[in-house]
């Protein structure tokens, strides 16, 4: 019995991730009420991608990735499909630079995200143009993935809390 | 206890890591890649998609907001016990101002009534709506558009018109069952058949995902002028006519844009009109107007 209990919750635990991401995509879309918000809503969902591909590539299978992305994408309005490839692509590119982040710093880790931001808010708006047929002022993109890039200090601490009380990796 | 690990689906995923993940992802980029052609090319199975996880969704969203109105509700008492004796002033002001408007609201409504008869006129149809709750506001930087928590089960159905306290701010692209997605008018996809009340002069509102869409397609040599009012037209039967968009403004020469009446950031109800067009484009408006047998 206690086995089963343990076993529960080391997956209930291993939930974590893709809960965690889950919320924040609905974070993205609530209409909160704070002025000009919407407008330039950062790309929560990307910065938890980001991070538990840094940190826990395993946790958050691709599979699970491409799903959220088609949540993200339904909620949000936009071209079905679009944010499920641009977080698979993140989550790629990272996952292939892993043994590079082992042991970095929080700024190195911080640059890359920066990088990979500015990538993903290329691409957002390079599908978002090509398949909507309709080219798209590039500014709001932008800003953006400057908020995206400001709020991921914060939002990572956030996620090395949760990240503790996870099981730990095999 | 013994700490099992690794545990059973683990061992067994062991194997294919590296390369099976690595032919995973590059599957799953290419099945997104697929999604997005098939959503541009106007797949009905995609919509099918985005139609079923929003109603799935939207349940959980309804939930996720009753915290936020809670906290938003506290702010606002907060903010009228504050405000108790400089708002009493006011609303004693504008009542005063009302009664007289009132006085002449009904002396005109008794003349247009008995000029209406003289006429024999045949006034606008009234239209029935559904109030919604915005659930999703979606304005990244690609779109302009929210979901509601109206669906065809509460009588919404694509192309109507939403509005808020009367005015337009978008209309229906997308009904599932129990919520609608709605596209403000300034998305980059949003065009709008309009008229200047006061000219008549028929335009096109344009989208452009700026907070004011551009008025575009006026005739040659009828201008507009700044502060002019937009209503809806009518034109194509879509949505219903006469229903208030916004002010003109000038932006450089020859451009005009149009102020929305409502402030698309903060959209908290919206009401879905049921309007019964006669000239609807799809197919089963059509063979309504014709089994009514037009002569």
């Amino acid at each position: 019995m206690a086995a089963l209990w343990h076993r529960l919750d080391v997956w209930a635990r291993r939930m974590i991730p893709a809960g965690l991401s889950i919320v924040l995509v609905m974070l993205t879309v609530i209409p909160l009420p704070i002025p000009g918000y919407a407008a330039i809503v950062p790309m929560l969902v990307l910065c938890s991608v980001f991070f538990w591909a840094v940190h826990y590539p395993s946790l958050l299978p691709p599979l699970v990735i491409f799903l959220i992305g088609l949540v993200q994408d339904v909620l949000t309005g936009a071209q079905l499909g679009q944010g499920a490839v641009v977080l698979l692509l993140a989550y790629g590119a990272v996952v292939r630079q892993r043994v590079f982040f082992r042991n970095k710093s929080f700024l190195v880790i911080w640059w890359s995200f920066m990088i990979v931001a500015l990538g993903a808010g290329f691409l957002a708006w390079a599908l978002a143009s090509l398949f909507g047929g309709r080219f798209i002022p590039p500014g709001a993109a932008f800003v953006q993935v400057l908020v995206t890039i400001a709020v991921y200090p914060l939002l990572t601490g956030i996620l090395h809390g949760v990240h503790k009380c996870l099981p730990r990796e095999d | 206890m013994e700490y099992r690990r690794p545990g059973l689906i683990t061992r067994l995923a062991m194997p294919f890591r590296g390369m099976g993940q690595r032919f995973i992802l590059a599957s799953l980029v290419i099945a997104g890649f697929g999604v997005l052609l098939l959503g541009s090319g106007g797949a009905a199975f995609v919509d099918r998609i985005r139609i079923a996880v929003a109603d799935v969704a939207t349940p959980i969203l309804e939930s996720a907001i009753h915290p936020v109105e809670a906290v938003e509700r506290g702010a606002a008492n907060l903010r009228e016990l504050v405000n108790l004796r400089s708002e009493n002033t006011r609303l004693r002001q504008e009542v005063a101002r009302l009664r007289a408007w009132h006085g002449a609201a009904q002396s005109l409504a008794a003349e247009n009534s008995a000029l209406r008869t003289m006429l024999n006129y045949k006034g606008p149809e009234r239209h029935s709506f559904i109030t919604a709750r915005v659930i999703a506001d979606g304005r990244g930087p690609f779109v302009r558009s929210v979901l509601v928590n109206a669906g065809a089960r509460d009588g919404a159905a694509k192309g109507q018109a939403a509005t808020a306290y009367g005015r337009l701010v978008g209309r229906v692209t997308l009904a599932g069952a129990r919520s609608s997605r709605v596209l403000l008018i300034t998305d980059i996809n949003s065009r709008i058949p309009v008229v200047i009340a006061e000219t008549r002069t028929r335009a096109i509102l344009v989208g452009d995902n700026s907070a004011r869409p551009r008025l575009r397609f006026l005739p040659e040599n009828v201008g507009a002028k700044p502060g002019q009012h937009v209503v809806t037209s009518g034109h194509g039967g879509v949505l219903p006519p006469g229903l208030a968009v916004g002010r003109i403004e000038a932006a450089g020469a020859g451009v005009y844009r149009v102020r929305p009446l409502v402030d698309l950031n903060r959209l908290e109800y919206l009401q879905i009109v049921a309007f019964a067009s006669v000239g609807a484009p799809d197919d089963e408006a059509q063979a309504e107007g014709k089994s009514r047998g037009r002569p």
